[in-house]
């Protein structure tokens, strides 16, 4: 159970709330000129990160606002709550691999990020470093 | 053509044939009722009113002169003598008042707040129907609503006079905390039986005696 901190709301549990899928998806300009792939890109296509993630979320059972919400999407933990409209705040570790990452400047992020498990590089190098050939290769 | 009379109708007959949506569960209630511990009634056809107006604009200041104050803050009540304003969103509020300020009991409430709305952008509407109206009290009341309710209810957090909309046994409800043992409840019409019935099944345990 996450506990989601409704900006107008407070700490509430993720029961009351409805997911909206990913934030900052803009409406096409020009939505006729848009070939079927383009269009078909823009209604169903969505980021699927590992990492620091913008999504919306509706506070239904409370004061039904919308608001967005940068959320980490392998430990759960929720970096920013921040208001519809606004441009997304720089995630606090290093979102690379996402490639929306905005540099508008942070106005609204509440809590400082904790530390991120980004174990990936030690668990790969402390690997076994395979220096003996598989058994049954030398066959 | 076959005669198609109407059966004659008046106010006053369309008042008493109307039924309040936990009404089956009235006896039930008095049943399941533990006086000194926790006691729940239903209190039929409240006059409810929905706002939704920014209060900082004209035609806010205008609603809350009728009303006596808009809220500011979520869980905030404002509102001068039996009429209320819950806070439900930044731009949104429940009127809360007695059934005679209904129109149809000759109350000019909803009529005094549109013509305080005018023409400005926003609602008023007679919510009366949408939602009944539990009142749960007793000592033991806060143990009741604990069972399926997330909300930390320790008065330290949940003060006398807030109200919250959540959820009670999964059913949506505005909670109002009106006196330090005293709530009301306000769930839709529709799942009023089934929270009337929830909470009864909460409450059953404090009609038999403390287990040591």
């Amino acid at each position: 159970m996450l506990l989601i901190s409704c900006p107008n709301c407070g700490s509430r549990d993720e029961t009351e709330f409805h997911y909206g899928g990913q934030a900052h998806v803009a409406y096409p300009e020009n939505p006729n000129e848009l070939n079927d792939r383009e269009w078909a890109e823009f209604l169903f296509y969505r980021d699927n990160t590992k990492g620091a993630f913008a999504e919306r979320w509706l506070h239904s059972t409370g004061c039904r606002q919308w608001f967005n919400m940068l959320r980490d999407t392998v430990t759960y933990e929720i970096q920013a709550v921040y208001a519809m409209g606004t441009p997304r705040p720089a995630a606090a570790p290093p979102a690379a691999e996402s490639g929306t990452a905005s540099t508008a400047p942070d106005s609204t992020t509440t809590g400082t990020a904790g530390p991120s498990i980004a174990a990936t590089s030690t668990a790969t190098g402390t690997a076994s470093p395979s220096t003996t050939a598989p058994e049954g290769a030398t066959k | 053509m076959a005669e198609t009379a109407a059966p004659k109708t008046s106010p006053e007959t369309n008042l008493s044939l109307r039924t309040s949506p936990a009404e089956l569960l009235s006896a039930a209630f008095e049943a399941g009722s533990v006086p000194g511990t926790v006691e729940l009634r239903e209190i039929t056809f409240l006059t409810m009113v929905g706002l939704r107006v920014p209060r900082d604009t004209d035609a806010g200041e205008r609603i809350a002169s009728v009303t006596g104050g808009l809220p500011t803050t979520c869980g905030a009540v404002s509102g001068t003598g039996d009429t209320s304003v819950l806070w439900l969103g930044p731009e949104e509020f429940l009127v809360v008042a007695p059934s005679e300020a209904h129109e149809s009991l000759g109350g000019d409430l909803i009529q005094a707040l549109r013509e305080a709305l005018g023409d400005d952008a926003g609602q008023v509407v007679d919510l009366s129907a949408n939602r009944t109206t539990f009142e749960l009290t007793g000592p033991r009341s806060r143990a009741v609503l604990e069972k399926g309710c997330s909300l930390d209810l320790h008065p330290r957090w949940f003060k006398t006079g807030t109200a919250l909309s959540t959820e009670i046994g999964h059913i949506p409800v505005v909670l109002w905390k009106t006196g330090d043992e005293s709530y009301r409840i306000f769930p839709r019409a529709s799942f009023a039986e089934f929270l009337g019935r929830w909470l009864l099944d909460a409450m059953r345990e404090y009609a038999s005696p403390e287990v040591p």
